[in-house]
């Protein structure tokens, strides 16, 4: 039971909104000694791993390019591109992102998307700009909830349409487990098994953005009362 | 051959770049915080492969003591007014959109023809990290493009990465740290207990049960560690496997399959999936850490409740 201790940790840590990396580091460092490490082979066990996780920080290496392209006015552009398009609406800008970014990931192309290269400098800029278009300029408030929409379908629609490509990370990892215990199975039988899910997904969240320029008309209504 | 170990020298470069401009940035009150922070961030990139795991573990408890005591700043100033964009935007027009879209496109083409490429036998770059090679590459190739078009001062690269990074912060860095949380939790067999306890008060002889607890204990768990390759093997070992495929002979490849995309529902509604959900509100800039969570938990929930039902009626279909 000691060994949940670090579990307990991260939860009471969020839910204090202490500093996470601090919860995080005391979790860890709290989990190694309750398994029964002594310290300095805790600190050397976490040193470790940090070390191996390093890939996951390769995306910043976007950062000097996307800056660059900010401050010649990247994002200003993306604005005025769907100011042009008359058509164009945050539910409807956001439905068109969700629809490519999971066909493209189902077709294993996962890397064409992404928070610090797509969704910052151009898909939340875009969905603001399509509201701005709409009805002007924007509450703080309602700025903010289109962007987490933005950053929202960027995950769902990668997460729910990766598992239909065979040689995704999580569909070898699944086959690679169900080997090591005797079962034996196909990468495409896996693959097609996701496609009822991704069709759920699909369908639930684009109902939403569907709803969302109804809650966005709503929210700016009530705000002009108010003013 | 290309391997992750020259992409981690060019990160821990980048981050040293960032140190430097942060030491020589007297608008930020807290700026030798963030010298220390990005400056010992680098040298785990340039030098973490050579030094003892011992030196790595306590180079990142410094990180940490210098994120969490007093914090890090950030320096003003500096960057574009809202005019100067807008006038960047209207004389360069499209074209800007060349570099940003040049990063995705050729990562897609690294991905898909580095693999066949071959100088003197050996391969061009590592093929089992082509993903991240030809994310790396592709991102020089659109800073050169990115040059080449708007002529800046040669410095200006690394100062726009430190204005983004500093507005990011310490959450760049969460992300591994959680990765790093999951291998401690799975050295000390976090997840034996976890499966151990559901077996023990869970009533598991009903089919439905079982499925029940099997992809909600995948969402929950994958919540806890903050991804579901984490959770996968724990709960399919403990609960998927035994029960639901030997005793009610239901169909591991459905099970795998539907519980896998289980997890992925939990990783929509936790803040240990740094990446995907506390990142991108520091990225865009959103005052609550948790608005895309927030966002995300009916979709999460809902589609959860619909993967239930989908292994429900298709697991046992024989």
């Amino acid at each position: 039971m000691l060994t949940l201790i670090g579990v307990a940790i991260v939860v009471i840590g969020f839910v204090l909104r202490m500093n996470p990396l601090l919860v995080v580091t005391v979790a860890g460092l709290a989990t190694g000694i309750a398994s029964g490490l002594g310290p300095l082979a805790v600190v050397a066990a976490f040193g470790k791993a940090f070390i191996t996780s390093r890939y996951v920080a390769i995306v910043w290496l976007v950062l000097p390019v996307i800056g660059l392209l900010e401050h010649a006015g990247l994002k200003e552009r993306a604005r005025s591109v769907v100011a042009g398009l008359h058509a164009a609406t945050t539910s409807r800008v956001l439905l068109a992102y969700f629809a490519i970014r999971q066909v493209t990931a189902a077709l294993g192309l996962t890397s064409l998307g992404g928070h610090a290269q797509m969704v910052r400098p151009l898909i939340a800029p875009m969905a603001e700009g399509a509201a701005e278009n709409q009805y002007g300029e924007l509450p703080k408030r309602v700025r903010y909830k289109i962007r987490a929409h933005a950053a929202a379908v960027d995950n769902i629609a990668l997460f729910f349409g990766e598992d239909i490509f065979i040689a995704i990370g999580s569909i070898l990892l699944i086959k690679g487990f169900l080997d090591q215990n005797g079962i034996h199975v196909e990468p495409t039988q896996l693959a097609i098994w996701a496609i009822p899910t991704a069709i759920c997904a699909f369908v639930i969240h684009c109902t939403r953005l569907l709803l969302l320029d109804r809650s966005l008309r709503a929210e700016l209504a009530r705000q002009q009362d108010k003013a | 051959m290309i391997t992750l170990e020259h992409i981690y020298w060019l990160t821990g470069l980048m981050m040293a770049g960032v140190a430097l401009v942060n030491a020589r940035d007297f608008t930020n009150p807290r700026r030798f915080n963030n010298t220390a922070f990005w400056g010992i961030y680098a040298i785990t990139f340039l030098a973490g492969s050579y030094l003892p795991d011992l030196v790595n573990g306590f180079l990142v408890i410094g990180m940490v003591l210098v994120a969490s005591i007093r914090g890090l700043g950030q320096g003003k100033g500096e960057s574009a007014t809202r005019e100067e964009r807008e006038e960047g935007a209207r004389r360069w027009g499209n074209k800007l959109f060349i570099p940003a879209l040049a990063i995705p496109f050729v990562t897609v083409l690294g991905t898909l023809f580095f693999k066949k490429i071959t100088l003197n036998g050996s391969p061009l770059v590592d093929v089992k990290q082509v993903t991240v090679i030809s994310l790396a590459i592709a991102t020089l190739i659109a800073l050169a493009l990115g040059m080449a078009m708007l002529r800046p001062p040669l410095s200006a690269p690394i100062r726009e990465a430190r204005r983004l990074l500093d507005a990011v912060g310490w959450a760049a860095v969460l992300p591994q740290m959680l990765a790093a949380l999951g291998a401690l939790f799975a050295i000390a067999g976090v997840g034996n207990v976890v499966s151990g306890l559901a077996q023990r008060w869970i009533p598991l002889d009903n089919p439905f049960v079982v499925v029940l607890t099997y992809t909600i204990g995948m969402a929950v768990f994958t919540m806890i560690m903050g991804n579901a390759f984490a959770a996968f093997p724990v709960m399919t070992a403990g609960i998927g496997l035994p029960l639901i495929v030997q005793r009610f002979g239901g169909d591991p490849t459905t099970m795998a399959a539907i519980g896998m995309l289980s997890g992925f529902c939990g990783t929509l509604m936790t803040p240990m999936a740094a990446n995907f959900n506390i990142v991108p509100t520091a990225l865009l800039e959103l005052p609550d850490e948790n608005a895309v969570i927030k966002v995300q938990i009916p979709t999460a929930l809902l589609l959860l409740a619909a993967n239930i039902l989908l292994m429900n009626f298709l697991v046992f279909r024989r």
